[in-house]
């Protein structure tokens, strides 16, 4: 079948490609007349390289990747925008069973509340220090993901300072669990399967998630070369079409097992298909025989998962500035306010006569419940999207948050 | 001779590749060369050796990590990568397209690193080739040593010269548009399937 577009697109081994990957192997992106193809890949540096260079249109990528693209903060870098969000959640923190039994020590428990878990982390820790051992090692996949940032957003709101109490280094996401089982790190923050792998092995415990630390969070996106995507607005239109309409698929729990088994394949993720349900049904095993269903766990379409929030860059960038990998200025500020496009979103989506937010940002933390919004198209509910301390980012009052960030360091 | 102190550190998983690579740096004089097969303690490794030059495999999980450290390293020597100011975009390209990377001290002057970075590539190119060419034989050796079985269940069961059996694999591969070794390998498994018809 000959098709309008060709769209090269690249991808990491990690279960939130899914909506990706179904939009290939699903047919929906044949449907919008694009042929697809994928290429998987072995690191975020290959993809930001292959971008770069014009391997690749576009790649799945961690959200604050491409705003430390074009914030100039990695090499080879070229402007990167992100006009469709992959979806929310996904991710847990994990430890080792010796920091497990520490934290139990302190009142932890079984529950993932992160206010909880953390105090305990936070005491254990200062034990540790008084007795002069090494600080705690823990892992994340890269230092410009959401993993890192909602890692350290946790363990300040805890009192643990993350640069200074313990050490975080970076660990390829299929390795965390052997890094983890040998000791070369204490703990982790990674999506899964790779958290699920830890327990099952029965080397490492679940502590707290990604939907506890801030629910209905962003996580991966869609990152798009600008210089393709202001060529190819038609194929690009026509691409984002295709990916609702494969993340309303993936959502869908009578799919659930047929998205495992795609997945599986060794083209993709290369696990089981049993291996892949935990994110998909929010239900997870936490070690020690523990076990809780967590809700919006992952979500790929629902509570407006693809909308590329401007918001959520923004709060990412206000995090940049926090752990000092970017200098807050006017100019700064713009190309983090610039990087995500929701106008692209709703253009494209537009003719389909779904529901639509009508803001491109909102205040993060606001809606203590499930809340329909206004939007054009019926049906939209958004949130609960709190922080688990009970902040709010508001993205008009971006001094003021970064400010307060700051005191609360150098108070810890 | 090319006069050169520069220190090269070589990250490849693939020991056949590395030492291919270690060869082709030390003819072209270059003493200071030092191979890593695994990431594990590699940050002590790189504070010992100092590297100029980091040459990397793009297969590697583990250039993430790598480029942080570099990112965070407190040293003098603090590694980049290579082309960061993209003036040579062919260069990038093939790099990319051979599968490799570098990552270079801030500072050193291009043109003393380009030479390391070609060879590496054209090096990182043969090596394919040569896996590409030896991947080919051995199917081709598998390919024949199934047809040699399939001849001989042909002769056995239709009571076929050898020359008759391999003139009947080669009409159905013909008619059925596929390769013999193919047809050859089915014949192999159904007659396996079909029980002891088999001689073995």
């Amino acid at each position: 079948m000959s098709m309008r577009h060709q769209i090269t697109a690249g991808f990491m081994p990690l279960f939130d490609s899914a909506v990706l990957v179904a939009a290939s192997e699903l047919g929906f992106a044949a449907r919008e007349g694009i042929g697809l193809t994928l290429h998987r890949e072995t690191s975020w540096a290959n993809i930001r390289d292959r971008i770069a260079i014009g391997h690749f249109d576009l790649a799945h990528m961690l959200g604050p990747m491409p705003l430390a693209c074009n914030l100039g903060l990695t090499p080879l870098a070229s402007e990167t925008i992100v006009p469709f969000s992959l979806g929310l959640g996904g991710n847990c923190v994990t430890v080792s069973n010796a920091v497990w039994a520490g934290m139990a020590a302190h009142g932890a428990e079984a529950d993932l509340d992160p206010a909880r878990a953390g105090a305990a982390l936070r005491a254990f820790i200062r034990d540790r220090a008084v007795a002069g051992r090494e600080p705690l090692r823990f892992a994340v996949v890269h230092p410009h993901s959401g993993h890192n940032y909602e890692l350290r957003y946790w363990l300040a709101a805890c009192g643990i300072d993350p640069d200074r109490e313990i050490e975080i280094v970076i660990v390829p996401p299929p390795f965390m669990a052997d890094a983890l089982a040998t000791g070369r790190i204490d703990g982790y923050c990674v999506g899964e399967p790779w958290n699920s792998a830890a327990v099952a092995a029965g080397t490492g415990h679940i502590v707290t998630v990604k939907a506890q630390i801030w629910r209905n969070s962003p996580e991966k996106v869609i990152g798009v070369r600008k210089a393709w995507a202001d060529e190819n607005l038609e194929a690009l239109a026509a691409l984002l079409r295709a990916l609702h309409h494969s993340a309303r698929w993936c959502q869908d729990p009578a799919n659930h097992a047929e998205l495992a088994a795609v997945m599986a394949q060794p083209g993709f993720l290369g696990q089981p298909p049993a291996v892949q349900m935990p994110i998909l049904t929010g239900h997870l095993q936490l070690g020690g025989g523990a076990e809780r269903d967590i809700d919006d766990f992952f979500l790929p379409f629902d509570k407006a998962a693809n909308f590329p929030w401007k918001s959520h860059a923004l709060w990412f960038y206000t995090q940049m500035v926090r752990w000092g990998h970017v200098a807050h200025t006017p100019g700064n500020l713009a190309i983090a306010r610039d990087c995500y496009r929701p106008d692209l979103y709703r253009s494209a989506l537009k003719p389909l006569g779904v529901a639509l937010p009508g803001a491109n940002a909102k205040v993060e933390g606001a809606l203590k419940a499930a809340t329909a919004v206004g939007a054009t198209g019926a049906g939209l509910v958004l949130g609960p999207d709190g922080f688990f301390d009970g902040q709010i980012f508001d993205p008009d009052e971006i001094d003021t948050y970064i400010a307060s960030q700051k005191s609360v360091r150098t108070e810890a | 001779m090319v006069r050169s102190s520069l220190a090269v550190l070589v990250i490849d998983e693939n020991r056949i590749r590395a030492s291919i690579i270690e060869a082709g740096l030390r003819e072209a004089g270059h003493q200071l060369v030092t191979v890593i097969h695994d990431v594990t303690g590699i940050a002590r490794r790189i504070a010992e050796i100092e590297p100029d030059v980091i040459v990397i495999d793009l297969e590697n999980p583990n250039r993430d990590m790598l480029e942080n450290m570099f990112q965070l390293s407190r040293a003098v020597k603090r590694p980049i990568a290579m082309f960061v100011d993209r003036s040579d975009q062919a260069s990038i390209e093939a790099a990319v397209d051979a599968g490799v990377s570098a990552y270079v001290v801030d500072g050193l002057r291009q043109e003393r690193v380009k030479p390391i970075l070609d060879m590496a590539v054209s090096r990182f190119n043969a090596f394919s080739r040569m896996a590409r060419e030896l991947e080919e034989a051995r199917s081709e050796l598998e390919g024949r040593k199934v047809i040699d079985r399939a001849k001989g269940i042909l002769m056995k069961s239709r009571g076929l010269s050898e020359e008759a059996a391999y003139t009947l694999l080669r009409k159905t591969a013909m008619n059925q548009n596929r390769k013999i070794s193919d047809i050859a390998q089915s014949l192999v498994t159904a007659a396996g399937l079909l029980g002891p018809a088999e001689d073995e």
